[in-house]
């Protein structure tokens, strides 16, 4: 049970949001992208870390909003959120094991 | 046993002068306000409590607080009936009624027990190794080890109680009312911080309502009332009592239970039973005390041993005596503690054993030989007599010598005590070992909390007041800002002395008696060095294998002792044997509480169009679509379900229908970018869709399944209406957000769902333009408002949209009104059409016609099926991208054996054919045999006169006029089918246009 903070709506109880995937891997901008395997790189192609992960949460109870979250896998610590136009770094990883 | 025969004539905080009747397995006993379920038994001389959970060995009361393993009782009666409920932790009321568990037929007299003479052969993993074999078996054990085993019974029957859920935030959560706890509650209050504080017991005080301490030259319990009054008058702190913290969760969040009307046996109008909080806590400050921990000597589990610090509790706490000829056992200074205050009560100690070869040096000690109890050192009780109670005790010098058999009523036994770092441990935290106390210790903790007093292994009194004031002033100071004067009250009393580590006591000479280490769950000394030998050595297995500590007292007063003879046997330490971690929650917490009011429709909201209550007078059947409920049929008489089916189908066909399609969902798409999102976004085009005109859509995945279909209308040159099937109304709107939020940002799109804000109705059937031209402002002639028309106009004066769609294949429209006016819409369209013969029609016949025109619904688009599976691979658009194109052609989407959307008829004309029976060539050829596809929807034809059906196959169509067996083995039933074409009614769609 965490606090996300929302940048439209401030800080709000996890419940409000709903997750919505990794963000690190981007969409192809192009909808006209030939490449399949562009594509299937973006539809299939997930890691699965232990540690931080950029992820998208949408504020579904509140202003329905796709947030950027900085969460670590493993403590689900929060680094930071951001919106979905803006740039979000994630923490270096201490625990690379 | 009667009357109130082991209560003192003082001490306790009970109130004497008011008599409560409880009952207890039948029998009417008294206690007094103040008591516990547990110490009114005490005072009433019953020993005999439960039956164990495996040997069904008598049990009687062995602690006084959450740790209880044995004395579980069922409280209540009838739908308030509450099993595994700890007697230690309920409080006493008038009428108060419960019985013991696991016992047949009576608690003295179990039929269960001879599982003590067969112990032998049931030792740890037993039923592992036992029922295993032969496997066919297995439903026959499963009948016996059910009834054999478990607790108590659940009611049954709703819980006629509420149940609440509060928020809170504050700057200082501190956990535990005890003399750490208040002494941080002080300092904290007094700094001005928002503190809660939160207490499991009756009352407030912790151990000092249970030791006789002195502060500030007062009895503890003064102090601790001191300091409830101060707390109390301070606005900034909140004092929850009854309260048990029993979960830590991340984000500093804290989950406690309170329990408001537990102590009554019916709760007051409007208040709840029990309350769940969630806490966040900028800081929190934990003070949850220490647990006694016992040894295991030979039949330790007798009724009359006990914890020695629950037995001076529950004569300091309840005035209620556990024994008059006390045994006490022990390795620190705690049975000494408990043999002076027996004393003091004029209780005989028949002998103090204590397993330190020097014994206690300290001014504890000292006092007790001053008043004559004979004082064995270096010894230990290596079994206790009796058969339903103690009677004696076994008690040998651990050098050799002579065996001594001393007779008594109970026995008090202490191996120390445990600091409670279960919420720590919960948080994240690490545990160290103090070796010099022998006890675990909370490490560093991720999140913010620190622990104060006993569960942080201080265990004096002095150390618990320093260390909560001193936590409680950093805390509040890094909070406020400034630094916080405080003070600590000073405790008079001596300090304890070094305990031994120490946690089995070997057998005597005679070998004889069960060593149990974990109570609860059985689990002897000698069921821990079985699973050494067989390799079950870390922990978890350990855990697993013998059960130690999975019982609803989770280990407390267990899993220690276990870990630690682990670590013997293994030659290891003890935190190099570590422990298992420690999980939520602290104590059982009530399913109720959890769930909250969030029970039957609080749970479950209903939807309800606007026109939900015509459908109620009209007595419609209904169905669930997600949380809306839709009318699916409109019986008259006694039609069953297919018989209104087949009357609503035909009226519509042949005359005109009226269905409620308020639930699909609608999306209000508009900005200068409109056309070109949903060009993106639908597999054909939208951008050039004339102004009035609609289109059906199809929508894929990315990774190129279909995913949703609808109708989509252009309204205005940057004003589209987009629809959506009632399940994916929300995913498609969370979708949609996700592209125009983070894909393509630079679209010019604002998108609003208005699913709720529209009432939606279909007329369908040859006469539904009569009906409608009695009611709508614009001309419908054929090529004024043709097929996938879309206007707005005016419903009898009222602004609403008018489409010309068909998913019956009849001449239809739909139209949308404001939801406010949707009833009204609704019956003025019923009169209008009474002439016509108007008919409802509800979901079941919407279904029969969507599958007699071959129109794909759920049950095809199933996120498994491809566009072209679908019969839909022309509306793949070639001249621009939609999301999923690019996958549309991987290798499987394109393989031509594919199963693919085809109709079924039945080979004789009039067998119903299976909703889910597979396709095969021949049913009654032996297994295996290839599945060539399976049946998605059934429906009776009244136009054809026939069951038809829809079915995914391999290969489609290919295979047309092919004649299958549908089968269906869950029912042992299989009927031929012969595979046609999909469109079944007017396959050129000629009705729709006329």
């Amino acid at each position: 049970m965490f606090v996300i903070r929302c940048p439209y709506c401030g800080d709000r109880d996890m419940v409000e949001f709903t997750y919505g995937g990794d963000a690190s891997k981007k969409h192809p901008d192009n909808i006209e992208e030939p490449d399949q395997a562009v594509w299937q790189a973006h539809v299939y192609e997930r890691d699965n870390p232990r540690g931080w992960h950029l992820e998208w949460w949408q504020h579904t109870s509140g202003c329905r909003s796709w947030v950027k979250v900085a969460r670590n896998t493993l403590t689900h610590e929060i680094a930071g959120t951001a919106a979905a136009d803006e740039p979000l770094a994630l923490p270096v990883s201490e625990d690379a094991s | 046993m009667s009357g109130q025969s082991f209560r003192l004539d003082k001490g306790g905080a009970i109130d004497r002068s008011v008599t409560l009747d409880f009952t207890f397995d039948g029998q009417i006993f008294q206690g007094h306000p103040g008591d516990t379920l547990a110490s009114a038994l005490v005072a009433n001389g019953q020993r005999l409590l439960g039956r164990s959970f495996k040997y069904h060995r008598p049990r009687g009361l062995y602690s006084v607080g959450p740790e209880e393993p044995n004395a579980m009782v069922e409280l209540r009666q009838g739908d308030r009936r509450e099993p595994n409920t700890r007697a230690t932790q309920v409080e006493l009321y008038h009428g108060l009624v419960a019985q013991s568990q696991n016992r047949w037929p009576s608690l003295k007299y179990d039929i269960g027990s001879v599982n003590q003479i067969a112990s032998k052969f049931i030792p740890a993993g037993f039923y592992y190794k036992t029922f295993m074999w032969p496997a066919t078996w297995w439903e026959k054990y499963e009948f016996f080890i059910c009834r054999a085993a478990g607790l108590g019974t659940a009611s049954g029957q709703p819980d006629p109680d509420e149940y609440q859920k509060m928020h809170a935030h504050c700057d200082i959560l501190i956990v535990g009312a005890g003399p750490a706890g208040l002494s941080a509650a002080r300092v904290a209050g007094s700094s001005g911080a928002r503190v809660i504080l939160v207490d499991e017991r009756e009352a407030p005080g912790g151990w000092l309502r249970f030791d006789r301490s002195f502060i500030e030259g007062d009895p503890g319990r003064d102090w601790v009332r001191r300091v409830m009054l101060e707390l109390s008058g301070m606005d900034n702190v909140r004092i929850l009592n009854r309260t048990t913290a029993f979960g830590y969760y991340d984000h500093n969040m804290v989950a406690a239970v309170e329990r408001v009307q537990d102590h009554v046996a019916v709760p007051a109008d409007y208040v709840p039973r029990q309350r769940l909080w969630a806490i966040r806590a900028k800081r929190a400050i934990l003070a949850t005390g220490a647990i006694e921990q016992p040894m295991a000597f030979g039949d330790n589990d007798r009724p009359g041993v006990m914890l020695a610090g629950a037995a001076r509790a529950y004569v300091n706490g309840y005035g209620a005596l556990p024994g008059r000829k006390a045994a006490i056992f022990t390795s620190n200074d705690s049975g000494y503690r408990t043999a002076l205050d027996l004393l003091d009560v004029d209780a005989g100690v028949v002998t103090l054993v204590d397993t330190r070869p020097e014994g206690a040096a300290g001014p504890w000690a000292q006092a007790v030989k001053d008043r004559g109890v004979s004082v064995r050192s270096g010894s230990a009780v290596v079994r206790a007599k009796g058969a339903h109670e103690v009677t004696a005790v076994d008690v040998m010098p651990f050098a050799g010598g002579r065996l001594e058999t001393i007779a008594c009523d109970m026995v008090a036994v202490s191996g120390g005590w445990a600091p409670a770092v279960h919420l720590h441990s919960q948080s994240g935290g690490k545990l160290d070992w103090d070796q010099d106390a022998g006890c675990f210790v909370p490490g560093a903790s991720p999140q913010a909390c620190t622990s104060v007093g006993a569960c942080a292994g201080r265990f004096g009194l002095q150390d618990c007041l320093n260390q909560g004031a001193e936590e409680a002033a950093r805390l509040a100071q890094d909070i406020m800002g400034n630094p916080v004067a405080y003070g600590v009250p000073a405790v008079q009393g001596p300090d304890d002395t070094a305990r031994q580590m120490i946690w089995e006591i070997p057998l005597g000479p005679d070998k004889g008696g069960k060593r149990f280490v974990d109570i609860q769950d059985d689990v002897t000394v000698e069921d821990i060095q079985l699973a050494h030998r067989e390799g079950y050595v870390s922990v978890e297995h350990l855990k697993r294998y013998t059960t130690l500590g999975m019982g609803t007292d989770q280990g407390k007063t267990s899993n220690m002792a276990g870990l630690a003879i682990m670590a013997g046997l293994r030659n290891l330490s003890i935190p190099e044997v570590g422990t298992t971690k420690f999980r939520p929650p602290y104590t059982p917490v009530a399913i109720g509480a959890l769930a909250g009011q969030e029970v039957g429709q609080h749970y479950r909201p209903l939807r309800r169009t606007p026109m939900d209550e015509w459908h109620v007078a009209q007595g419609a059947k209904w169905q669930d679509a997600g949380l809306w409920r839709r009318a699916q049929y409109y019986p008259q008489g006694n039609e069953t379900i297919d018989d209104a089916s087949h009357r609503e189908v035909t009226a519509t066909r042949s005359g005109v229908g009226l269905c409620d399609v308020t639930t699909l969902g609608k999306i209000d798409v508009q900005g200068p970018d409109a056309g070109e999102f949903l060009n993106r976004l639908y597999t054909n085009g939208f951008a050039k869709l004339p102004v009035g005109k609609a289109r059906y859509g199809l929508i894929l995945r990315e990774d190129g399944l279909a995913w949703d279909d609808g109708t989509t209308s252009r309204l205005g040159e940057n004003h589209y209406l987009m629809t959506t099937t009632t399940a994916h109304a929300g995913p498609v709107m969370t979708k949609m957000e996700f592209y125009l939020q983070t894909v393509w940002p630079d679209l010019r799109v604002h998108i609003t769902s208005v699913t709720e804000q529209w009432a939606g109705f279909s007329i369908a059937g040859p006469k539904a333009r009569h009906v409608l031209e009695k009611l709508i402002d614009i001309d419908l002639g054929n090529e004024s408002f043709p097929f996938m028309a879309a206007a707005d106009c005016r419903f009898d004066g009222c602004p609403a949209r008018l489409f010309r769609i068909s998913f019956s294949g009849e001449l239809a429209y739909e139209v949308n009104v404001s939801a406010d006016f949707g009833l009204e819409a609704w019956g003025k369209t019923m009169a209008a059409g009474a002439e016509f013969g108007i008919v409802p029609y509800g979901v079941e016949s919407l279904g029969t016609m969507r599958i007699e025109k071959g129109h794909v619904a759920g049950s095809e688009i199933n996120g498994q099926t491809t566009a072209d599976d679908l019969g839909l691979g022309k509306m793949l658009s070639s001249k621009k991208a939609f999301i999923g194109k690019a996958m549309v052609n991987k290798p499987g989407f394109t393989d031509e054996d594919r199963q693919k959307l085809v109709g079924l008829v039945p080979v004789d004309g009039k067998t119903w054919i299976k909703a889910g029976a597979q396709l095969v060539d021949d049913a009654s050829a032996p297994p295996p045999m290839p599945m060539l596809g399976h049946v998605t929807a059934i429906a009776f034809s009244p136009e054809m006169d026939m069951p038809i059906a829809l079915a995914l196959m391999s290969g489609g169509l290919k295979h047309e006029g092919r004649e299958l067996d549908a089968a269906f083995p869950l029912k042992d039933s299989s009927v031929r089918v012969r595979i046609v074409s999909p469109h079944f009614i007017d396959p050129e769609g000629k009705r729709m246009h006329v």
